[in-house]
């Protein structure tokens, strides 16, 4: 049914519809309305045979989830940024032990300095936790990928995680298609476990593992997210075939065909990206992109078949690898092992920074003339950052950098142009 | 003529064992039937007080719920010497998952079973006391506020054993450890310091909780069995010798825990609700001295200047006695 709703009670609803059991809430922006949501529709039997937890950190939230998974029910949780790393030690776990958990991240920047807004360094500081990542570009696909999460999760015996950008997703109010419990129903079978704590069958879970299989268990998950890679394009041809709609997948090509320039970028800032595709394919420029859906496993076959005709390959990344550039664009290269294009790296809309068409523009005409430095930074306000390293440069004790920096802007509320 | 009351210890405190008592009456241990929960082969330390502990507990837990028991584990040496692969000992379904979330896990484990109608399936968390009351003491508090229906049970060492002997907030003043050494001018861990967990979980008002010691198996399991007849949250805190960790001969283990019961230094209580509701009396007091005695830790305590820090640990016991009503003169 198509409702205007806002983001975060879409995912509530769209969880519901899954029947989850156990679902363990702490609350952390911008993910907090969708456990909100779930909380109320627990308490007013909107979705019965469910316990809501709430509990003391996110690290007891998840560890709450792998108790319950490993006991057998479908298991669902959601956070961001700081809680996401409270976490960590939970989220490989999780992973290792096998455990079919769901996950949104709203996804947010990491402290300090901390920030509440958007961008991808929480999930991507788990990128190699064993989870599969999602990213979702609207609110009715980041909807529609949860209900492929649980499936996909259960199938395979592996953690999923939903990442949909914070308050962007989170906190819009638009047009959703909630689907009906009996569509749902159909496509997600209740969940059978591979393990289960049941005192009928005792089994030991977690037990300590030395080098005689460690690798072995290692490969195993490696193996889970090949496998993965063939299930996700067909979950999502399901889903498309059940429901009407396309949602999910590995990656999302426009506008390629015949594309010299390519932009990969991961998350809502594809719709942005995609008008201004459009508005330089209308003036002539042979520009098209591709949103990456599945960041784990990575698609390196899908994408290579994509990029390998262009000529540059522009990466925007919503994260950072410090010391190196970018993150995704690791994973872009690989796929293009032995063809040689450019390719650029774009760090933009860190701690909620805007990414606007404007900036785009300029940005890819400039790439289309290969005059990008290998890793930029969209919108760097580079007075400010000179006069910082002068001033550090002049004086030892120069204080707080970031204080610095703000003081030097004045007085200005949060700005996220 | 003058009479005089004969009173028959043997059979009524079981001072001689099972043999005078009903077969309802005797131990779990004793009986041919017990779960064996934590069955032999595990790669514990000889004499290791844990080990002993962990068994005596799950096979009265298992008794009490008719084997219908599911065990968290948090990552310590019952985790480690129990399981490598392809040996677990564990005759229960059992799950480890981290070092500081086994509390949580429970959690989770208890929801499920209420959401699966298996409200039958009774759910025990157990950890060290580093697992306990330091890095899990968050979901352990967080397990008691929300009075979830799970036992958990602190095998307490004093100290972290499974890394090798370094402090924790269990360790008691004095003691040596690696990261305590018994050098410079105040030997060992300091006076002043750690926490009390039981009673820090006397004061989550959750409905029961105790203390027990491997050395005193039927109090041991009449708190196991009496903590399965509440639900929700419950916490029993068993005192374990660690022959490695505290430099005490293995054979000593039962001798050592005794020793400690008994000179009031770990005071034998239940707490229902929030309130101390019982203390298990001593019977023969003994000074500090004979259980610190027995311990390489405390053989600095026996060197010349000792003698103020021995009296300080003999105030605490002496406070335990009177805080927790422990010496009581006879009826």
């Amino acid at each position: 049914m198509l409702r205007q709703i806002e983001g975060s009670r879409g995912i509530a609803e769209g969880v519901a519809l899954c029947r989850p059991q156990v679902i363990c809430a702490y609350p952390i922006t911008p993910q907090t309305h969708i456990v909100e949501g779930l909380g109320e529709m627990v308490k007013t039997g909107g979705l019965p045979a469910c316990e809501f937890i709430n509990v003391e950190s996110e690290f007891a939230a998840l560890s709450v989830a792998i108790g319950s998974s490993a006991a057998g029910v479908r298991t669902y949780t959601a956070t961001s940024s700081q809680g996401l790393l409270f976490m960590a030690e939970a989220v490989y776990n999780a992973s290792g032990l096998g455990l079919p958990i769901v996950m949104t991240i709203g996804n947010r920047a990491i402290g300090a300095p901390i920030n509440i807004w958007n961008d991808h360094s929480d999930a991507m500081s788990m990128r190699d936790a064993g989870w599969i990542q999602l990213y979702a570009e609207t609110n009715q696909e980041a909807l529609d990928l949860h209900v492929q999460a649980f499936r996909l999760a259960e199938e395979l015996s592996c953690p999923v995680m939903v990442c949909m950008d914070g308050f962007i997703l989170t906190h819009a109010y638009e047009r959703i298609d909630v689907p009906s419990q009996q569509d749902v129903d159909a496509y997600l079978p209740p969940f059978e476990p591979r393990q289960v704590l049941d005192p009928a069958e005792p089994v030991t879970i977690g037990a300590m593992v030395g080098p005689e299989a460690f690798t072995e268990v290692r490969y195993l998950a490696h193996h889970k997210q090949l496998r993965a890679l063939d299930r996700i394009p067909q979950l999502a041809a399901e889903f498309a075939a059940r429901f009407g709609r396309e949602s999910g997948g590995l990656i999302r090509p426009y506008r390629t065909e015949g594309a010299e320039t390519i932009v990969v970028a991961l998350g809502s800032v594809n719709g942005t990206v995609q008008e201004v595709v459009d508005e330089m394919r209308a003036d002539g420029v042979a520009i098209g992109s591709v949103g990456i859906t599945s960041f784990r496993p990575f698609p390196l076959a899908a994408l290579r078949a994509v990029l390998a005709g262009a000529r540059r390959v522009v990466v925007l990344e919503k994260c950072l690898a410090v010391g190196l550039g970018g993150i995704v664009s690791d994973g872009v290269r690989k796929s293009l092992s032995g063809i040689a294009l450019n390719g650029y790296t774009v760090i933009a809309g860190l701690g909620g920074r805007a990414i606007t068409r404007s900036s785009l523009r300029r940005l890819f005409d400039d790439a289309g003339r290969d005059a990008l430095a290998q890793v930029t930074f969209l919108d760097l306000n580079t007075d400010l950052i000179e006069h910082e390293l002068e001033r550090e440069g002049s004086a030892r004790r120069s204080g707080p950098t970031a204080e610095a920096l703000l003081r030097r802007l004045g007085s200005v509320s949060s700005r996220i142009g | 003529m003058a009479m005089q009351t004969v009173k028959f210890y043997q059979t009524g405190t079981f001072t001689v064992g099972n043999r005078l008592l009903a077969p309802h009456e005797r131990s779990v241990q004793a009986e041919a039937q017990r779960a064996n929960a934590l069955t032999s082969g595990h790669r514990a330390c000889q004499g290791c007080g844990e080990a002993l502990g962990a068994r005596y507990a799950i096979d009265a837990a298992m008794r009490a719920t008719g084997d219908r028991i599911v065990a968290v584990n948090a990552t310590g040496c019952l985790e480690v010497f129990s399981t490598p692969y392809p040996e677990t000992s564990w005759q229960v379904p059992w799950i480890h998952s981290l070092f500081g979330n086994a509390a949580a896990v429970a959690s989770g484990v208890a929801a499920a079973m209420r959401m699966k109608g298996r409200d039958d399936v009774r759910v025990i968390a157990q950890g060290g006391d580093g697992g306990t009351t330091d890095i899990g003491f968050g979901c352990l508090s967080g397990m008691f506020e929300r009075n979830d229906d799970v036992l958990y049970i602190c095998y307490d060492n004093e100290a972290y054993m499974n890394t090798g002997v370094q402090r924790s907030s269990a360790t008691p003043p004095a003691a040596r450890t690696a990261t305590t050494p018994a050098m410079g001018a105040e030997p060992g861990n300091v006076f002043g310091t750690g926490k009390n967990v039981p009673l820090i979980a006397v004061a989550h008002q959750i409905p029961y909780v105790a203390t027990a010691s491997v050395a005193n198996l039927r109090d041991l399991e009449y708190k196991v069995t009496r903590a399965m007849g509440f639900r929700g949250a419950r916490y029993l805190h068993i005192h374990v010798p660690c022959p490695l960790g505290w430099g005490s001969a293995p054979a000593d283990t039962i001798r050592v825990a005794r020793l400690a019961v008994e000179s009031g230094l770990y005071p034998l209580f239940e707490a229902i609700n929030g309130e101390i509701a019982s203390s298990t009396p001593i019977r023969r007091r003994v000074p500090v001295t004979d259980y610190l005695r027995l311990q390489k830790r405390f053989a600095h305590l026996f060197a010349p200047g000792g003698e103020a820090r021995v009296a300080h640990i003999q105030a605490i016991a002496d406070r335990n006695v009177v805080r927790f009503d422990l010496v009581r003169e006879p009826a």
